[in-house]
C-alpha cells in the first residue's frame, strides 16, 4: 500500500497530463456550482434584509375588511383599542399607492407621522406645510428632480397638486424609501379624497411580546370585521416566499444537474487507449485494484474541490460585487422602482452543506462506476 | 411541502444514495449466488472485481449518510421560523412528528453502515474473502432501511405546513396553525448526572479491561459492545437533560441541536463527533468478534480490535471531558 500523499501527487500529474479533458469537466462543474450557490447566497441575503426591515415594523397592523377586501379603517376604533390591556402606542397610518403615468411607475404616498420626525436618512428635512414633500432617491432620479424643485402629482379628478421637494431620502435607506413620497396628513387626505374620520390602517404596539396573539384575539372580538396582521406572520410569510422563490429557481436547474451527471459519466467512460495503458502499467508494477481506485478517488477529489472553490468564488463575486445581475430579477420580483440593494456578504457552513449535496453527490454518483471500470482493466490485456 | 433549498438538497441526495444502494444490492445478489472462491473461472474473477465496486459505492453512501444527518438537523433548524411557537430544530421536528423517526433512522443507519465498513475492512485484509456472503447479505438487509428512511424524510417534508398569511380572508392566521411544542421532555438533572457518570465509568472500565487483556473472553467483548449502546442512549438523554443547560447557561433550554450552532462555538460537533466515534469503534470491535473463528482473519481481527478499542477509549474520554467542562468551569449552577 502506497502512502496517500504519493497517490495524490501521482493523481495531480495524471490530471495535468490530460489537461483538456479535465479542464472541460472543471469548467462545467464550476459553472454549475456558481449558479446554484448564487441562488443560495442571494436568497439568504434577501431573507436577512427583509427580516431586518420587519424587525422595526409594529407588532400588529390592524386593517379593516369589507366584503373580504381591505377597507379604510375608522379612527374611532382607537378609543376601544386603547382600552385593551397590554396595548402600547396606537398610531393611525395614512398611505396609498399612486400610479405616475409620466414615468410609468408606482409611488407609495405616505403621510408624515410622529415616528418619522427623528428619521436620520434624509437630505433636507421632512415636510411641514401642506405644499411640501420628501421623496425617495428612486423617485427623485426618475423625475430628475432635486431639492427645492417642484413636484406635481395628478389626482383622480385630473387636478394637479404642486408640491415642493424639501427632503430626499438617502440611498442608504433605499430598500425602505426608494418609491416613497412623504407629505403632510392633510395634504394626503385631500389628495386621495379620504373621509376625515378614516385612516388606511392602524398600527398597535404591544408591550409584552408574549401577549401579542392574545391582544390580537381581543381586537378580533371587538371588531369582527378587522384583520390584525402580526409581525411574526409577516416574517414567516416573507421567509417562506423567499424559500419558495429560491426553491423554484433551484428546481429549474435540476435539469442542468442531470445533464452534468451525464456529461461526467460520458467523460469518465471514454478513457482512451493511453489511459488504459497507464493503468495496465501501474497494475504490472504491483498496484492493486484498490490502489487504482484510491488514485481515481483523489483525481475526482481534486477536480471536485477545485471546481467547488472556483464556483463559490464566482458566485460570491457575482452576488456581492455585481449585485447578482443575472438572478436578481427572478428572485426579488418586479417593480419599476425597485430599490438598488447591495446584498450583505455572507456564507455559512449550512450553505456549503447544501451545495455539497446538490453538486458533489451527483458528481460522485456519476463517476463511480466508470472509474471502477477503468481500475479493473487487466495489465496483460492493455499492454499487448 | 416547503420549497427550501436545504429540503431539496436532502430529498435529491437521498434519492441518489438510494439508487446507489439499490445498484449495490443488485450486484450483491449476483455475488451471493455465484460466489465460489475455490474456482478460478472468468465469472468468479468478475465477481471478485465487483466486490471493489460495491465497497467503493458503500463508502460513498456511508459518507453521504453521515453528512445528511447533519444537513437534516441544520435544515430542521433553519425552517423553524415557519412554524408558530417553534424556536429551534426541536419545534420543526414536532411540527410533523415523523421527523423524529427520520432522525432516529439516520442515526441507526449511521451505525449500521459503519458496522458494515468495519466488517468489510477485516474482510479485505484476508486473502480469501471469507466474509463475502455475510457482508452482502447484510447489505441486502440494509437497503430497505435506507429506502424507508428516504421515504420517511420525503413524508416529513411533504407533511410540513408553514403557518403563513395565505389568503385575504378576515381571520387571525396564527390561530389556525396549532402551536408546536418548542421543548423536549427531559430527565431531572441530579439523577441523570449519577446515571451518566456511572454508565461512563463502567464503559471506560470495560474498554480498559479489553485493552489491557486483548485475549480475554469473547463474552466481555459482547458485554462491552452492548454496554456501548446503552451508554449512547444514556449520553443522548444526558445531553438533553443537563449538558445542554450548562452550555446554554439557562435552566429551561434543553435543545440538543442548538449546540451545533455558532453562538455555542460549534461545540456540538466535537461533542457528538467524539460520542458517535467512541461508540462506533467500541461496537465495531464487538461486531467483528464472532469472525475470529475463521483462521485466515483471526490475527487481523485481533489487531483491528486492539486499535479500535484504543481509539474508542480515547474518544469516550474526550466526550466525557467536553460534557463535563461547563459543569465545572461555567458560572451557571443548576442547584444552589
Amino acid at each position: 500500500m502506497k502512502g496517500n500523499g504519493r497517490i495524490i501527487e501521482y493523481a495531480l500529474s495524471t490530471l495535468a497530463r490530460r489537461k483538456f479533458k479535465n479542464f472541460s469537466i472543471a469548467v462545467v462543474f464550476s459553472a454549475l456550482i456558481a449558479v446554484l450557490s448564487s441562488i443560495l447566497f442571494l436568497t439568504h441575503a434577501y431573507k436577512t434584509e427583509t427580516l431586518k426591515l420587519l424587525d422595526n415594523s409594529p407588532e400588529i397592523i390592524l386593517q379593516n375588511m369589507s366584503g373580504g377586501r381591505h377597507e379604510l379603517i375608522p379612527t374611532e376604533y382607537i378609543k376601544t383599542l386603547s382600552g385593551i390591556a397590554g396595548v402600547g402606542q396606537i398610531t393611525p397610518r395614512y398611505w396609498g399607492y399612486y400610479y405616475d403615468s409620466l414615468t410609468s411607475a408606482n409611488y407609495t404616498l405616505m403621510a408624515v407621522d410622529e415616528n418619522m420626525r427623528d428619521i436620520q436618512l434624509i437630505d433636507g428635512r421632512m415636510p411641514q406645510t401642506d405644499t411640501e414633500c420628501a421623496v425617495g432617491r428612486g423617485v427623485a432620479d426618475l423625475r430628475q428632480a432635486g431639492l427645492k424643485d417642484d413636484f406635481f402629482l395628478i389626482t383622480g379628478a385630473e387636478l394637479s397638486v404642486n408640491l415642493k421637494i424639501v427632503g430626499i431620502f438617502t440611498a442608504n435607506s433605499a430598500i425602505l424609501t426608494n418609491d416613497l413620497v412623504v407629505m403632510t396628513k392633510d395634504s394626503l387626505i385631500k389628495f386621495f379624497n379620504m373621509p376625515a374620520d378614516k385612516a388606511t390602517d392602524i398600527t398597535v404596539e404591544v408591550n409584552n411580546p408574549a401577549e401579542v396573539s392574545m391582544v390580537a384575539r381581543k381586537i378580533r372580538r371587538a371588531f369582527p370585521n378587522s384583520r390584525p396582521i402580526l409581525k411574526n406572520e409577516l416574517i414567516r410569510t416573507y421567509d417562506n416566499i423567499f424559500n419558495w422563490r429560491g426553491g423554484i429557481v433551484l428546481t429549474m436547474f435540476f435539469g442542468a444537474i442531470a445533464a452534468f451527471m451525464i456529461f461526467v459519466w460520458d467523460k469518465a467512460t471514454g478513457i482512451n487507449a493511453q489511459e488504459r495503458r497507464e493503468i495496465g502499467i501501474l497494475k504490472a508494477i504491483g498496484w492493486e485494484t484498490a490502489d487504482v481506485l484510491t488514485l481515481k478517488f483523489w483525481e475526482g477529489a481534486v477536480v471536485a474541490t477545485g471546481s467547488f472553490l472556483t464556483g463559490l468564488i464566482l458566485a460570491y463575486v457575482h452576488v456581492f460585487y455585481f449585485n447578482a445581475q443575472f438572478l436578481a430579477p427572478v428572485l426579488k420580483g418586479w417593480s419599476v422602482l425597485f430599490p438598488r440593494f447591495q446584498p450583505m456578504p455572507y456564507i455559512d457552513i449550512y450553505q456549503i452543506f447544501v451545495l455539497f449535496f446538490l453538486t458533489v453527490v451527483p458528481y460522485v454518483a456519476a463517476s463511480v462506476v466508470p472509474s471502477w471500470k477503468a481500475a479493473i482493466s487487466d495489465p496483460d490485456a492493455v499492454m499487448r | 411541502m416547503i420549497f427550501h433549498t436545504g429540503v431539496l438538497a436532502l430529498v435529491a441526495g437521498s434519492l441518489i444514495v438510494l439508487i446507489m444502494t439499490l445498484f449495490s444490492v443488485a450486484i450483491a445478489l449476483r455475488i451471493i449466488i455465484g460466489w465460489d472462491i475455490t474456482k478460478s473461472t472468468a465469472k468468479q474473477l468478475i465477481l471478485e472485481r465487483q466486490t471493489y465496486l460495491v465497497a467503493t459505492i458503500m463508502k460513498y453512501v456511508m459518507g453521504f449518510q453521515i453528512l445528511s444527518l447533519f444537513l437534516f438537523v441544520y435544515t430542521a433548524d433553519d425552517i423553524h421560523k415557519l412554524f408558530v411557537g417553534a424556536m429551534c430544530a426541536t419545534g420543526s421536528l414536532n411540527a410533523n412528528p415523523i421527523g423524529w423517526s427520520v432522525l432516529f433512522a439516520k442515526i441507526v443507519i449511521f451505525f449500521l453502515c459503519t458496522m458494515w465498513l468495519a466488517i468489510n475492512r477485516v474482510d479485505e485484509l484476508a486473502e480469501d474473502y471469507p466474509l463475502v456472503r455475510f457482508k452482502y447479505k447484510y447489505l441486502i438487509a440494509l437497503a430497505p432501511v435506507i429506502a424507508l428512511e428516504a421515504y420517511w424524510q420525503l413524508d416529513y417534508f411533504l407533511g410540513l405546513r408553514a403557518n403563513v398569511i395565505t389568503s385575504c380572508c378576515s381571520s387571525l392566521f396564527s390561530d389556525e396553525g396549532i402551536t408546536v411544542a418548542s421543548s423536549l421532555a427531559s430527565l431531572p438533572v441530579g439523577p441523570s448526572m449519577y446515571v451518566f457518570y456511572g454508565a461512563g465509568a463502567v464503559e471506560i472500565v470495560l474498554l480498559f479491561l479489553l485493552m489491557k487483556r486483548p485475549g480475554s473472553s469473547p463474552s466481555l467483548r459482547y458485554i462491552s459492545g452492548a454496554w456501548s449502546l446503552i451508554f449512547f442512549i444514556v449520553s443522548v438523554a444526558s445531553i438533553i437533560s443537563f449538558v445542554s443547560i450548562y452550555y446554554y447557561e439557562t435552566p429551561v433550554h434543553h435543545c440538543p441541536f442548538d449546540l451545533l450552532q455558532k453562538q455555542y462555538m460549534f461545540i456540538g460537533y466535537p461533542l457528538y463527533g467524539s460520542l458517535f466515534g467512541g461508540i462506533l469503534f467500541s461496537m465495531a470491535a464487538a461486531v467483528t468478534e464472532p469472525f475470529k473463528k475463521i483462521d485466515s482473519i483471526r490475527t487481523e481481527i485481533h489487531n483491528a480490535q486492539r486499535r479500535w478499542t484504543k481509539i474508542s477509549i480515547l474518544l469516550i474520554i474526550v466526550f466525557i471531558i467536553i460534557a463535563t467542562w461547563p459543569i465545572v468551569f461555567s458560572n451557571f449552577r443548576a442547584y444552589d
